[in-house]
This record gives structure tokens, sequence and C-alpha cells, in this order.
């Protein structure tokens, strides 16, 4: 089915700017993964600029689908747990990195694809970025996903996370420089 | 040229901007073709008035914010989380990073949030955010503005942007705005005062539209 020409022009994107703290990140944003859940995956890592300086005020969100692989996200994200009247899994997660420029998020492994969707924010990215963090173990020549085996070894690389544990994976992002990790741009398919 | 306006504004900041380009996705299977949603349980009432929530009433000059989020077809965006952030009427962040000159308000964070309705409709009570300096040793100013923060139908359309206020003599003068250099496209950043909005005794209205890109998932049925 082909959806009509879009028409209308787009708000354009404006920087997050230097001020969100206190608006944007809540209680339980890094926790996608239900309390104690057993399949609870913790992803980390750190956010750098090209001169390898951790970035301290960048927000970061993640989307993902369900486990079972459904797509259609759940509300309660910002009110998580039974005391919402809620328990279950939202798909969507949100974190601020600290002051060495680290963040950490737990969570469930996504069904159905091999990827978590981020998108990350910081004060002088005049729009947001998207990228993927392709979840461990990926097969080495990427040839199981489309996006991964369009690019080069040196280039898919940087959307694949580092295993960690049996239970946690590092994913590291460079804003700019010989590591700067693929970012994406999404148009209609 | 948006780059370069900003990495001449912004010190520190050019090392943060990619190098490389994009990677364009056109996978009709893309997980970004969908999205988070948010329900009642993520907002309350008192969310959406940022005068009220304490005792006492802020400073400056109370208005209202509204409008309507579609796609760019036009067709809205329903039941979807909006989030604002702002400076006081003195042009100061409740933000500990912020020194501004400005004082802070006691009954004024500047953080609100609500849902759209059925119709893509949003709506905010708050006061005017003043404008301010930026950058203490050079004459940059701010225009006053209010932060957005939305989503879409689709992870794709998640967009954060700033509102702006018409007749600002700030904005020829400020890099953020100016970075967008299409005229139509600037001009969806400014909102419009619309005296059918202005609740009488108590606010000034302001209307401001939204329109997010990107691509969804073919559209279903219960959705629409
Ligand atoms: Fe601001």
């Amino acid at each position: 089915m082909s959806m009509p020409p879009p028409t209308l022009v787009a708000t354009p994107p404006q920087t997050i700017g230097p001020y969100f703290g206190h608006a944007l990140p809540f209680a339980g944003g890094a926790d996608i993964a239900p309390d104690g859940h057993p399949d609870t995956v913790t992803v980390h890592g750190h956010l750098y600029d090209g001169e390898g300086a951790p970035v301290p005020d960048g927000l970061l969100e993640i989307w993902q689908p369900a486990p079972d692989g459904t797509r259609t996200g759940a509300p309660g994200s910002r009110r998580r747990g039974p005391a919402a009247g809620h328990s279950g899994f939202t798909g969507f997660g949100r974190v601020a990195t600290d002051a060495r420029g680290r963040w950490a998020v737990r969570t469930l492994p996504p069904g159905g694809v091999g990827y978590l969707s981020l998108c990350l924010f910081a004060r002088g990215l005049p729009n947001h970025l998207r990228t993927r963090l392709y979840v461990p173990p990926v097969q080495d020549d990427g040839t199981a996903d489309p996006l991964l085996s369009s690019l080069p070894p040196d280039r898919r690389r940087t959307m694949i996370a580092v295993a960690t544990g049996p239970h946690s994976c590092r994913f590291d992002i460079h804003l700019q420089g010989p590591e700067e990790t693929v970012f994406l741009e999404f148009d209609h398919p | 040229m948006t780059e370069s306006v900003i990495e001449t504004s912004s010190p520190g900041v050019a090392a943060r901007l990619p190098r490389r380009a994009l990677v364009c996705v056109r996978d009709p299977e893309a997980a970004e073709l969908w999205g988070p949603v948010f329900g009642d349980q993520d907002v309350d009432a008192l969310d959406a008035d940022l005068t009220r929530q304490y005792p006492g009433r802020p400073h400056g000059e109370c208005i209202t914010v509204a409008g309507r989020v579609t796609d760019r077809q036009g067709i809205p965006v329903r039941r979807q989380l909006v989030e604002i952030w702002q400076a006081n009427a003195s042009g100061r962040y409740a933000h500990q990073a912020d020194h501004g000159p400005g004082p802070l308000d006691p009954h004024f964070t500047g953080v609100g949030r609500c849902l759209t309705d059925d119709q893509g409709q949003y709506r905010f009570t708050t006061v005017k955010p003043g404008a301010y300096p930026w950058r203490k040793d050079f004459n940059a100013w701010r225009p006053a503005h209010i932060h957005f923060s939305l989503f879409g139908t689709a992870f794709t359309q998640r967009a954060v942007t700033q509102m702006y206020f018409p007749g600002d003599p700030l904005l020829a003068h400020d890099p953020f705005f100016q970075a967008v250099t299409d005229a139509r496209a600037r001009a969806r950043l400014v909102a419009t005062y619309d005296h059918e909005l202005s609740v009488p005794g108590r606010t000034l209205g302001y209307r401001w539209d939204i329109v997010l890109d990107g691509p969804a998932a073919t559209r279903r049925e219960t959705n629409w």
C-alpha cells in the first residue's frame, strides 16, 4: 500500500540545548525491563566527542520491539511498575549521560530484530542523531541484517555492542573521529 | 551552512558534529517505523499548567500555548506525549547549570507535559519566557523561546525543537533560528498571536502547529 506524498513543510528541529536535565529524564527511564525479570540485560557505554572527550550533557532514548516481537509499544514508560497499575514492557527508555559521559539501561532482548533503536540528543547538535545498537552475538559478516550487510566491516563494527558478561554489553558512541558511529536517516520504504 | 553557523557560534561544540554522511534506511521492516506510545498514566492533568505547580503564582505574562501536531500529510498525531521546558519570565532556567543573571522564580519550574487529544491538539498554560544571554563575553542573546519534545506515530518522527514568539527583534540575531536556511521551514518555528485562544482576564493566546517529518509504518485500521 503506498502513501500519498507528504505535502506540508515540516517543523525543523532545533538543538536540545543544555537545560533539559530537569525536564526530560524521568525516574525509571533506564529500567525498560520489568523489575526483577530474569532475562534482563544491562546495556552500558560512553558518549564521546571527536576529541575523545566524554559528553556529559547528552540524552539517549531507546526504542525496541518487545521480546515477543510486538512493535506497538505500551503506555506507562513515565510511570512504570505495579503502583501505576502497569508492570509490562513499554519498549521505551530515556537516560541522560553522567559527568563522565556514561549511560546504562536495563532491558529485555528485542524480538524479531537484532537491534535497539537509539536517538541521541546533545547541546551543539542541531538535530538529534539516530543509530542502532546491535546486540551481540552478531554474525561476523552481518548477512542476517540488511543494514549491517550494506556496510563495510569497519563501519558495521561501530553499531555492534561488545559483550561484557552473560547478561551485559557495552556500546560506546563516538560522535566524530576515526571510530565515528554510523548515524542513520530514514526515508519512505 | 547549518554546521558552520553553529560551529563558529558555539565553542567546544565542533567536535560533536559527525563528519560522515548519514546512512539512509528504507527498510519496510525497520522497527523505527513504529514507536513508543503514552497514556493517561504518563501525565497528570496539572502538568499542562505551569502556572499552578506551586501555591503562589509565577512572575510574568500568563500565556496559553496551543496547537495541533500532525504528520506531513496533515494526519493528526493522536494521544501522544508533548513535553516542554523553558526559562522563567526573567530568562532564567530552574536548572543548576544555568548561572544567568536573571533571578529564579520560586513559583516556576518551567517544565510541562501533556498528551495530544484525538484531533492532535495540545494546550499549555505558562508564562512568557524572557530572553537570555548565552555567551558572557559577546552580545549574544537567545530570543524568547519554549523548548518542545515531540513523539509521532513512529520513532522516525521523534523531534525536539523550539517555539519562538512573533515580532521578536532578536530572531534576526539568533544563530540557532537563522541556522534554518529555508524561509518556509523557519517560519514554522514562530507562533502566531491568536486572540481567540486568549483566556479573558487571564492569558494571551499563542497558536503553534507542529508538523513532524519522517516515515511511519503503513497505517493500521485500528489506529485511524
Ligand atoms: Fe533555551
